[in-house]
């Protein structure tokens, strides 16, 4: 049993897991599921600085805290009892294009070789991991939600600007890698 | 000066219950430990997602939205209630043009990190210490949102 865990989930299982969330936070408390919510209560709650925005209750949006505390120790627990004990399988297709655009690591679940502490420091690195952090965030907070709030949560309720935020999500991810990543790749 | 403290005074006092929240810190692991498993937390599955080289993620989000939208349409029909007896509403989203320019800049975002703001929780909690500062890079972006908030196009 523990053995079949350690190995990568199947995508419909993961799916299916994640989809009973919208139930699961919906009955436990009437919440409604979203992460990048939690951006903003942390702003609010170290750095409000008196901007509208950020002046309201966080507290009563303790709950989402405590959800993404729960994200990271699930992360750990993944990790370091149930890691994959077999390297990554990248689709062939895949290895072949970011080979050819300058990624030399392929074995672990992040490129090691652009997602490090040495590579923050090079123009690269810093695009990927700083520029990259800061649209997520800004970006996430202007749409109004990210994958889970929009994606998942607003297309489970059949939310029609949910649909519009996910095709735009998607249409910037595709424009970003066809476009920018194999140019980013080379700096 | 007087003007913040009636700000702060405005603000009523809530106190924040570890044991009344404790069971959304066992959902978010369960969610934690799904990413992982699932290398949804993984750069090369995003980019797999959009260079269209893999199903995975698109059967992970598609999955993921069919349960739900069965949970939401079975809790609506046998008006299903909160485990303390609430009514469950769900607020509809209003739609904006931040949905689309904010879109496509966290899309940007998505395919450069290949993490939405769950996998980045994920990713620190599963050992990845340079994604804090991806993290900490997210929270400035959504502050300098909040701070300019008032004048972008809505």
């Amino acid at each position: 049993m523990l053995e079949l865990i350690r190995h990568p989930w199947h995508w419909s299982v993961a799916g299916f897991l994640i989809g009973l969330t919208v139930p699961a936070l919906l009955i436990l408390g009437n919440k409604t599921f979203g992460i990048s919510s939690n951006l903003r209560h942390i702003c609010a709650m170290c750095v409000p600085a008196n901007i509208p925005f950020f002046k309201y209750d966080w507290k009563k949006e303790a709950w989402n805290l405590f959800f993404i505390a729960g994200v990271v120790l699930g992360g750990f627990i993944a990790n370091h009892f149930l890691s994959n004990p077999d390297a990554m399988v990248i689709a062939e297709k895949t290895k072949e294009q970011l080979a050819s655009e300058g990624i030399t690591q392929f074995s672990n679940l992040l490129p090691t070789d652009l997602f490090s502490f040495e590579s923050l420091f090079s123009l690269r690195g810093f695009i990927f991991i700083v520029v990259g952090g800061f649209l997520v965030g800004f970006g996430t907070r202007w749409a109004g939600g990210c994958t889970s709030g929009h994606a998942i949560m607003g297309l489970s309720n059949l939310q029609l600007p949910s649909l519009v935020a996910t095709i735009c999500f998607m249409v910037g991810g595709i424009l970003m890698t066809w476009l920018g990543i194999p140019f980013l790749l080379s700096l | 000066m007087e003007k913040t403290i009636q700000n702060i005074k405005s603000i009523p006092e809530t106190k924040i219950s570890v044991a009344k929240n404790l069971k959304y810190l066992v959902v978010g692991t369960i969610f934690g430990i799904v990413f992982v498993k699932a290398e949804i937390i993984s750069w090369f599955r995003i980019q797999e997602m959009f260079r269209f080289t893999s199903f995975h993620m698109y059967g992970v989000i598609g999955t993921a939205v069919v349960v739900g939208i069965i949970s939401v349409q079975l809790i609506k029909r046998l008006n299903i209630k909160t485990i303390s007896g609430e009514k469950i509403s769900i607020p509809d989203k209003v739609f904006n043009k931040g949905q689309i320019y904010g879109g496509l800049l966290f899309g940007f975002g998505w395919a450069l990190t290949g993490a939405c703001p769950g996998p980045l929780f994920a990713q620190i909690g599963a050992g990845f210490g340079v994604v804090a500062v991806s993290l900490l890079s997210a929270i400035a972006g959504t502050w300098v949102y909040g701070y300019f908030s008032e004048k972008l196009p809505k």
